[in-house]
């Protein structure tokens, strides 16, 4: 491959662009213009920071501390989620369905991709296997962050509904399969759109990325339809799971909605 | 006795002995916030509660509470609605055009969106839907509470029906002239206890509100 190699004054040339629309901002008063400049800064210095980190990380090639880094990426991504959350449950529980649903959902894609799709080696092979946890993880963060939400602040709206069912002999599943479809939908919305504007209406952020950096336009469509096969994969494993597990912090072993679950 | 609550407590209310049985209809009254309404609930084993409930002798806690609701059954005095047309909510065997004109609704409006129903359309179909069930035991909270004098009069008829047929109903209701026309036996709820009154202190008092509704 024949990678372009960015210089930073092209990093600031990118940069005007930002400073540009902060300027539009502040002339018509949108009040945009603070959140996206700070957003700016932030998505720079993380990203250059985490690529100074991963510099490192790849020639030390140590197991343990690739395992680290994906945990902390991990990490992360749960206290994304727990903050998405409009109506969390009380405790321990408001942070772990989500925590719970999305390392569940990256263990099992990860360890799928690695042992049968990504021939990689050693299977810990750092330029491979950061990049992908990373990617996974971004989709599992956006299934189980908006199905979770929706979810939780269904329990509240709908609550009459519920109620009005398993006071008729529904049981807990009958009574929050509504809801749990509605907040599944949701959480799929994401990676549905991403998959039918993929190639047609735009071209995805990683191929792009192989492609500016040299790589056979055909192999990098190979490599973006196996990582959307993936983020869909990751995604509804979330959902499902987070979904699957408020259902029961939701609900009790009598069948009752129990809403003094939820935080205040 | 059809149903027996044996120190049942919940939150403020309790502990709390009663017993009904077949063919029975009794009344609860009691200043809003009393626990009317968590009484009923705790009954239908929707909140979490001490103390038992037996059903012809059976424990709540001895069968699956879905089965336990199918036969002692809330309805609440807003009930919830969860598909789109009333229909939906109803099994597929359903004989609307029976049902409905007994509650004084068409039976057209089976096939009604729900958002387009009044409240009082909404509170009756409700009280349809649950009857359907032929639950031993109906808790009633304010049946009526959204609904015009005939419609009202509707309502107690079809349940005295019911009543008539061996079912018996815990009615929650504020309306002392309803409780007179409705219900064999009288309690208050005050202090988290049920307190028996009887018909003649009830009609005392539903004479005392029509005075001063004068």
């Amino acid at each position: 491959m024949n990678a372009h190699l960015l210089t930073h004054t092209d990093l600031l040339f990118g940069f005007v662009l930002v400073l540009a629309n902060a300027g539009l901002s502040l002339m018509l008063n949108l009040g945009v213009g603070r959140s996206l400049f700070i957003a700016a800064l932030r998505a720079t210095a993380q990203l250059l920071l985490v690529g100074l980190i991963l510099k490192y990380v790849f020639a030390s090639s140590s197991p343990a501390l690739i395992l680290a880094v994906a945990l902390v990426m991990t990490m992360l991504a749960c206290y994304e989620i727990w903050s998405r959350q409009k109506k969390r449950f009380s405790g321990a529980w408001g942070v772990g369905i989500g925590a719970g649903a999305a390392s569940i959902s990256v263990v099992i894609i990860m360890t799928y991709t690695v042992l049968t799709i990504v021939d990689a080696d050693p299977w810990y092979s750092p330029q491979v296997f950061i990049p992908l946890v990373g990617i996974v993880l971004g989709s599992v963060m956006n299934g189980v962050g908006i199905s979770l939400n929706v979810f939780n602040t269904g329990l509240v709206r709908e609550r009459n509904a519920i109620e009005a069912q398993l006071a008729l002999g529904a049981t807990r599943r009958q009574a929050l399969k509504p809801l749990q479809r509605n907040a599944l939908r949701s959480g799929f919305i994401p990676i549905v759109n991403q998959m039918s504007a993929a190639g047609v209406i735009t071209i995805p952020g990683m191929m792009t990325g192989q492609i500016l950096a040299g790589m056979e336009p055909y192999e990098a469509a190979k490599y973006q339809t196996l990582v959307l096969f993936l983020l869909a994969g990751a995604a509804g494993f979330g959902a499902l799971a987070a979904t699957h597990f408020a259902i029961r912090r939701a609900t009790d072993e009598r069948d009752r909605l129990r809403l003094d679950r939820l935080a205040p | 006795m059809l149903l027996e609550l044996k120190g049942l407590r919940r939150l403020n209310i309790g502990p709390i002995d009663f017993a009904i049985d077949t063919a029975e209809c009794v009344s609860i009254s009691g200043r809003s916030g009393a626990g009317k309404s968590v009484l009923l609930r705790a009954i239908a084993d929707l909140d979490p509660h001490e103390g038992d409930v037996l059903l012809q002798g059976a424990h709540c806690s001895s069968m699956p509470a879905p089965q336990w609701r199918r036969q002692v059954t809330y309805v609440a005095a807003e009930s919830g609605w969860w598909e789109d047309t009333v229909r939906q909510h109803f099994l597929a065997d359903t004989d609307f055009a029976t049902l409905l004109p007994k509650v004084g609704i068409d039976p057209a409006a089976a096939d009604k969106p729900v958002h387009q129903l009044s409240t009082g359309e909404r509170q009756r179909l409700a009280l349809i839907r649950a009857l359907c069930l032929k639950s031993k035991v109906l808790l009633l909270d304010e049946p009526t509470s959204a609904l015009d004098p005939e419609s009202v009069h509707q309502v107690e008829t079809l349940l005295q029906e019911y009543i008539a047929e061996g079912m018996a109903i815990l009615m929650v209701t504020h309306d002392i002239e309803q409780a007179l026309r409705m219900a064999n036996r009288h309690v208050r709820l005050a202090g988290g206890q049920l307190t028996p009154i009887s018909t003649d202190e009830l009609q005392a008092e539903a004479q005392e509100e029509r005075g001063s509704n004068k």
